[in-house]
């Protein structure tokens, strides 16, 4: 699939002065042009990038840059962004710089597959980090099981994401070891009896989540008392919560993303529904405490990476993005970073920027040391690596304890 | 009993915003004869508008709260005349499904460049405190009735929304303006025979209809404190559907259908079904309109040839 | 003779399409992507073109009939086909189009049973309950486990090619041109124009509108099909509201009741969507742009140049 000797100037939205835009963009237009149309552009415009020395690893991304879930997709974006600055800046992968091609998927069904097929056929890519949302890497990552070309997903934590195919990968742990863990947290730590669980009915995260969840309760013997859904971008949840506060719980799970469980969180705690709140990895932004302010301390959720962690690499890593993005990272700043450092691992270990052999590599990743942990990839390609669950004290993030897979 | 009080409390607060976004709606189907598409985007404007003056205005305080709201509707009206002009009066005279289809473009329009100009990400909907911390619009208490419990906001939301409907009904009935409105819903053409602007009408009743929205813009934000660009499509849908539900073009048709949607869903969520919740409050939506099928308090027009 | 020449349109569409549709293997799959992405525009655009604009209806549901389409095919391939033991190909030429056939069929009697009762409403009336019934439907799915629920149906295999898809495009055109050229056909465009005026003829108005929506409705269902055996995946949360309104959009852009107009329109929008992607943020900025640009300039409709009597609004 990769053709070593097509090479483009920069992207068309650049030349025409849309360089503001935070990424890289395909030049998609030439298909529907011909490539004559812009031969002028290109010859004018190509010269001032003659500079660069060899022929760059073109990797692509697909990510929910807008829409809904732009949360999510962009905080994913600019860890992926600083992990190519830093590796270009530092010579590249063995001589070559990697150049990421990434595309929007609006957080809309039936976009994911267009720019995947987009990214591998016209833009060439030899790998991808795809898509945070599980549904929509469910849409794009056949595509690049069919065609070969590997993908690693950054924070899908959908346990059919790496069914899809030997191609398919994740940096982060997956949701029925994470409802696992938080149900085995509620009934070992927190000593839960009755549990209430209020989950997304329009997302497959939330959904898979709360299954898994349940599936622990049941065989630890806590009882569920109460069950409530709700759909994405609600923003009233109090007829839900009024309900489970009937049914009085000892705790409620909550598996949806931050924007949804900081309004849970404060109309929650202004019904007077005062019992611990826990999560999933969807709440760890620093929207949740801006949000729910003071109604978010007390919850529980696990988190890929803590910003309270002190050891010297992971200091580092937020300083620096800090520094680049003049905010600090979520734990989706890191898998995006740790995504795409793996594919240049890869490389390197491969000896080889062909798909296959960043296939072949990827799979047999053992130990590779990740911002957000020791990474191995198991028979299944998920990450295995440890969860850690924090609890929101006065607006931050506190480091409870680690739990391994 | 405590839980079904409750959840009317809940269901009132939530129809009383859903109310004044519909009542937009139906104002302009009344002089103009289409759905304003980019009316939950003004609405989306507001809470911005809200989210970026708060500050300046005083937010925190009552009447840093009542100043915040005031400059919401002052520019979300200055919003919807200006969409007005360059938008749809061009097309004053075609059909209104292309009419139509520029309010589309426009609430895309606001849609993404809100994205792009704001961010795509939720925002937290509260004012720093200059001492540190972070405060709400108004002042925020939670009010107990023995089990019951009410936070401010929402009577604050009730109330606002109750001066709002009565000062609307005030200018409709009791102003001249009003009256060329009603003149003209009734028929433009021999409005403009009687020597009634039409152009002039129609500015207002566009003023007036996006000053409501941002003024439900802010209170939808302040009590559900998280705003994001694409937060208008969803009350905007349901408050399209209220102002059909109670008639379009009928103005206590409009606040009466957002109240009841307000309820439905509530009572919905509450129960075993809350899956099935959006699709229960159109099946019920359906069913009136096939019993009613100009709505709750719509006049069935007779076509005449 | 009219409708001699259009038979002859169809089966001219139809060898290109078998031509075309030969040398897939030979496209750039994301060229093919998109042109197939544009002959489903086409058929959908089409289809709600007999509701909205021939009829006069006002639809806002098409993408329910999509979905219900969709999902009936999909779930026929799925489980049917691995257990024929067939090959890809007997597979791609026998089962998917009897799955397209069952999911225009499924969405036929949705629109039968939407249309039937809610066709007395007027406007945006009808607007509304057609709405309704496409988020009824997006619920519906996203609670059905075996469906896949919200995550979504996945593993659908990728039969879609251009053959069928512009084939199932061409037919489309041709049932919407020769029915309407029909002598039955007539009464379509008499309902758009004058409700009141037709009933007063002797026409049974309601029938035609029933039977603009049913056939509407199978062609949705038909396109349905087609996109799920084209992305392979299918969410509910891809058949809401916008997506009826991206289709109402092409058929209003087209001319309302105009054949070439809309075809032209959709395949305008798609590409149109497709070429701003490389502006990155700015894309659906600048189609948001283009749309209100393109609707000031020529509200008429795109490739309206000589009036019609009188407007279908």
């Amino acid at each position: 699939m990769f053709v070593p000797n097509r090479y483009f100037p920069p992207p068309i939205s650049q030349l025409l002065g849309f360089s503001a835009s935070p990424r890289l963009c395909g030049l998609s237009l030439r298909g529907f042009f011909g490539r004559s149309f812009f031969l002028g552009a290109v010859l004018a415009l190509g010269v001032s990038w003659a500079g660069a020395a060899a022929e760059p690893i073109r990797i692509g991304e697909f990510s929910s840059l807008t829409g809904r879930e732009a949360g999510l997709g962009q905080y994913t974006h600019m860890g992926v962004q600083m992990a190519v600055e830093e590796i270009n800046a530092a010579g590249g992968v063995d001589g070559r710089p990697l150049l990421v091609l990434a595309e929007d998927t609006q957080s809309k069904a039936g976009e994911a597959a267009t720019v995947v097929r987009k990214l591998i056929t016209r833009d060439h890519v030899v790998a991808i980090v795809g898509e945070g949302a599980s549904g929509r890497c469910l849409e794009g990552a056949p595509i690049a099981q069919r065609a070969g070309i590997p993908v690693v997903s950054p924070a899908a934590t959908n346990p059919k994401v790496t069914e899809i195919g030997d191609c398919i990968f994740r940096v982060c742990f997956t949701d029925p070891f994470q409802g696992t863990v938080m149900a085995k947290f509620a009934h070992e730590t927190l000593k839960v009896r009755r549990v209430g669980v209020l989950s997304d009915v329009a997302s497959s995260y939330s959904l898979g989540l709360a299954g898994f969840f349940r599936q622990r309760c049941i065989v630890d013997g806590v009882e569920l008392v109460g069950e409530q859904k709700f759909s994405g971008g609600d923003k009233d949840y109090r007829a839900q919560l009024t309900a489970l506060k009937a049914a009085r719980p000892d705790a409620l799970f909550v598996p949806a993303y931050y924007g949804d469980a900081g309004l849970i969180l404060l109309q929650a705690r202004q019904l007077g529904l005062t019992v611990p709140v826990l999560g999933g990895d969807g709440f760890e932004a620093p929207e949740l405490v801006q949000i729910a302010g003071a109604a978010a301390d007390g919850a529980f959720f696990p988190v890929h990476f803590s910003t309270s962690d002190t050891s010297p690499r992971s200091r580092s890593f937020i300083a620096r993005y800090t520094q680049r993005w003049n905010k600090a990272p979520t734990g989706v700043s890191a898998l995006g970073y740790d995504a795409l450092n793996l594919i240049a691992d890869a490389i390197r270990r491969g000896k080889s920027a062909e798909p296959k052999a960043i296939r072949t590599a990827l799979a047999g990743t053992t130990g590779f040391e990740g911002i957000t942990g020791r990474i191995a990839m198991d028979s299944e390609r998920n990450a295995r690596k440890p969860a850690s669950i924090v609890r929101v004290e006065g607006g931050q993030f506190r480091f409870l304890q680690s739990v391994a897979p | 009993m405590t839980e079904l009080l409750q959840q009317l409390i809940n269901g009132l607060s939530l129809g009383a915003i859903y109310a004044l976004i519909a009542l937009g709606y139906t104002m302009v189907y009344g002089v103009l004869r289409f759905i304003n598409f980019a009316h939950s985007d003004v609405f989306m404007v507001g809470a911005y508008i809200g989210f970026y003056l708060g500050p300046r205005l005083g937010a925190g305080t009552v009447w840093g709260g009542i100043a915040t709201l005031a400059a919401a509707m002052a520019g979300s009206a200055v919003l919807g005349v200006v969409i007005e002009k360059l938008a749809y009066k061009p097309l004053r005279n075609r059909s209104n499904l292309t009419v139509l289809i520029t309010a589309i473009g426009v609430s895309l329009f606001l849609q993404n460049a809100g994205q792009k100009i704001l961010g795509a990400n939720p925002r937290a909907f509260q004012f720093p405190v200059p001492g540190g911390g972070q405060q709400r619009l108004f002042p925020e208490t939670q009010l107990h009735f023995r089990s019951l419990t009410i936070s401010s906001n929402q009577v604050i939301v009730l109330a606002v929304s109750a001066v709002l409907l009565v000062a609307l009904w005030w200018i409709v009935h009791r102003t001249r303006i009003g009256t060329a409105m009603r003149a003209m819903s009734f028929n433009a053409t021999a409005a403009s025979l009687v020597g009634i602007n039409n152009d002039a009408v129609i500015s207002f009743t566009f003023a007036l209809g996006s000053a409501l929205a941002g003024a439900g813009g802010v209170l939808y934000a302040m009590n559900y404190p998280s705003i994001d660009p694409l937060m208008g499509t969803l009350p905007g849908l349901k408050a399209f559907v209220a102002a059909v539900l109670g008639g379009i073009g009928n103005l206590p048709g409009a606040a009466l259908g957002g109240m009841l949607i307000g309820l439905v869903e509530t009572f919905v969520s509450g129960t075993r079904m809350s899956t099935y919740r959006d699709a229960i409050a159109f099946a019920i939506l359906i069913l009136i309109l096939l019993f009613r099928p100009a709505g709750l308090l719509g006049k069935l027009r007779v076509e005449k040839v | 003779m009219k409708l001699p020449k259009s038979q002859i349109f169809l089966l001219v569409a139809l060898l290109v399409a078998g031509g075309f549709s030969a040398f897939s293997g030979r496209i750039d799959p994301y060229i093919l992507d998109v042109t197939l992405g544009v002959g489903i525009a086409i058929t959908l655009a089409s289809s709600l073109n007999l509701i909205n604009g021939f009829t006069g209806q006002f639809s806002l549901g098409h993408a329910g009939f999509m979905a219900v389409g969709a999902y009936s095919s999909a779930m026929l391939t799925t489980t049917l086909g691995p257990k024929l033991g067939a090959s890809a190909g007997v597979l791609q030429w026998v089962l998917f189009p009897a799955s397209l056939l069952l999911g225009g069929l499924v969405a036929a009697l949705a629109g039968l049973a939407v249309g039937a009762p809610s066709l007395r409403l007027k406007g945006d009336y009808l607007a509304i309950v057609t709405l309704g019934f496409g988020e009824i439907i997006k619920v519906i799915l996203q609670n059905v486990d075996a469906v896949g629920g919200a995550r979504g149906l996945v593993g659908i295999p990728d039969y879609t090619n251009l053959f069928w898809t512009f084939g199932v495009a061409a037919v489309t055109v041709y049932v919407v041109w020769a029915l309407l050229n029909s002598t039955y056909g007539r009464g379509f465009l008499a309902v758009a124009d004058d409700e009141v005026a037709a009933e007063a003829m002797g026409l049974n108005t309601t029938r035609y509108k029933i039977t603009a929506f049913v056939v509407g409705s199978f062609f949705a269902g038909v396109a349905g099909g087609l996109y799920a055996h084209l992305k392979g995946y299918l969410n509910p949360g891809g058949f809401d509201f916008n997506k009826s309104i991206e289709i109402v959009v092409m058929v209003i852009l087209g001319g309302m009741g105009r054949h070439v107009g809309v075809i032209v329109a959709a395949v305008l929008l798609a590409v149109l969507n497709e070429t701003l992607r490389s502006f990155g943020d700015y894309r659906m900025i600048l189609y948001s742009l283009l749309l209100i640009l393109l609707m000031l300039t020529r509200p008429q409709g795109l490739f309206t140049w000589t009036p019609r009597k009188k407007s279908a609004a």
